[in-house]
């Protein structure tokens, strides 16, 4: 058995004495792709911002490569675990420029041939170099928010429902760029989902997120089957969200 | 020695024919329903309270010509400032110390240099008029800078987030932010300063040339005026964008929530 890429260990998360996340543990296997969902305010946001230090964890809740995440030095570890948010923001400037932005803050230039070769890797042609990141589509947008965090080789990739915003075409281009990564490269991907489609098409392995705590682990067949526990928590849940999921 | 232009009346008399200029404000508002008479009449007697009660501390804390009161009414003078400055910055926690720090740090560099480099000397009837000039305008750029950071961390919440996840430092992922508010702190006294004397006289000129200095003194006394303002302005705002700054983020390089 190899040793876990990451590995959470009864992890608690409260805002303002209100429990975000109530004792989570699972661990995550290099080159695993493990799927998160569960209804919205089941605390999947917050455990990806966890993960990536964007929120502070107690201490040794969360190790990565066997290390308490709250030892290491969090820019380091930030280049380490990419994170890719709902909510696409791109920075003032070309797709190049974004694409350099974590190079450009460690004061060095990002190569042009890198800069093309990262493009190819998200499916975009390399004329968008040049482009003005405000001019980008959603799913372009998303595709170069996904080149600039794989510029920093990032071993994990924490996915906030990075295709949400996307039309069916582009959220298919988005899937099949993060599981060709997965295969090629070996990126080990914490994906949180909306939909139970995506989370069928792309997972193999599922964690079912209710009220903080987890509610079911294991293969998407599984948790997903129509008398597995997902179908009890979309009973009693109640919220946008998980309706649209169930349709 | 400034020799003072004759005047036709003297005190009293001279508030109360200028006052006529109220009387007529009054007549116009209620003749086309603008319905400020009251806010009018509490602002006409307001000032006029305000402004012989200062005259009468000032004259009091001159003929004392004591250091230890001069900095006692500028430390007064600071912390109004700040409690007024911090009114525009409700969001941000510890908003009360953030802008006295700012306004009394960025006051007392100020006048600190001018004191220093000999433009103004130490004594009360210098340093009190153009430290509240200081003070006031710090003020005004403390409270723009707050107001203005507070609201950019908010909605640009995510950009931030967003270039710390790709290991940015807090200080690196709040440039942009930090450097707008700086400008929109700094623009307006720069601009004034670039037009001054082409639209209007400045305040302390006039009042200097009202008060019987010739033009030129009176525009070297201005020309300082500038100088000062923009340097205090620099100063706070300065100051002001970085305690914000540090209220918004952890060491661990977090926007807090």
């Amino acid at each position: 058995m190899k040793s876990p890429k990451l590995e959470l260990k009864n992890l608690h998360i409260a805002r303002k004495q209100h429990p975000i996340l109530r004792g989570i543990s699972f661990a995550v296997q290099p080159g695993e792709v493990v799927m998160l969902i569960g209804p919205s305010g089941s605390g999947k946001s917050t455990l990806l911002r966890a993960i990536n230090r964007l929120l502070e964890p107690p201490q040794n809740s969360i190790q990565v490569d066997g290390e308490d995440i709250t030892t290491l030095p969090v820019t380091e570890l930030r280049e380490k675990i990419g994170m890719v948010f709902q909510q696409v923001s791109m920075f003032p400037g070309t797709v190049a420029e974004n694409i350099a932005h974590a190079a450009a803050l460690r004061k060095s230039a990002l190569p042009k041939d890198r800069i093309q070769e990262l493009l190819e890797a998200v499916s975009l042609s390399p004329k968008f170099a040049a482009i003005q990141a405000d001019q980008l589509s959603g799913g372009e947008a998303q595709r170069v928010a996904l080149a600039r965090t794989l510029a920093t080789n990032p071993e994990i990739l924490l996915l906030d429902e990075p295709t949400s915003a996307l039309d069916p075409h582009a959220t298919r281009q988005v899937e099949e760029t993060l599981l060709r990564l997965n295969r090629e490269r070996g990126l080990t991907l914490l994906w949180v989902s909306h939909t139970i489609e995506q989370t069928r098409r792309v997972g193999k392995r599922v964690i079912l997120l209710n009220q903080g705590e987890i509610q079911a682990e294991g293969r998407v067949a599984e948790v997903l089957d129509p008398d597995g526990p997902y179908q009890k928590v979309l009973d009693f849940a109640a919220g946008e969200d998980i309706r649209t999921i169930s349709s | 020695m400034i020799t003072l232009p004759e005047f036709p009346l003297d005190g009293l008399e001279r508030i109360g024919a200028a006052a006529v200029l109220i009387l007529i404000s009054l007549i116009i508002s209620r003749w086309r329903e603008a319905d400020l008479e009251k806010d009018l009449l509490i602002a006409t007697v307001r000032s006029f309270v305000q402004l012989i009660a200062i005259g009468y501390a000032l004259e009091f804390i001159f003929n004392l010509d004591s250091p230890l009161w001069t900095l006692t009414l500028l430390a007064l003078m600071t912390t109004i400032a700040g409690r007024t400055a911090a009114q525009r910055g409700k969001k941000i926690p510890h908003a009360q110390w953030v802008a006295l720090a700012s306004i009394g740090l960025g006051s007392a560099l100020t006048l600190g240099i001018l004191v220093a480099v000999n433009v103004f000397t130490f004594d009360p009837q210098t340093i009190i008029p153009v430290g509240g000039m200081v003070i006031g305008n710090s003020m005004s750029v403390a409270a723009l800078v707050m107001k203005r950071l507070a609201n950019d961390f908010k909605e640009q919440r995510n950009l931030i987030e967003t270039s710390l996840a790709l290991g940015a430092t807090s200080q690196q992922a709040a440039r942009p932010q930090l450097r707008t508010s700086l400008q929109s702190a700094m623009i307006p006294i720069v601009d004034t300063t670039k037009t001054t004397g082409l639209i209007k006289l400045p305040g302390a000129m006039t009042g200097m040339i009202l008060a019987g200095a010739s033009p030129m003194e009176a525009v070297q006394i201005q020309i300082v005026v500038l100088y000062m303002i923009i340097g205090a302005s620099a100063f706070t705002g300065l100051t002001a964008s970085y305690l914000t700054y540090r209220q918004f983020f952890t060491p661990a390089h977090q926007l807090v929530e």
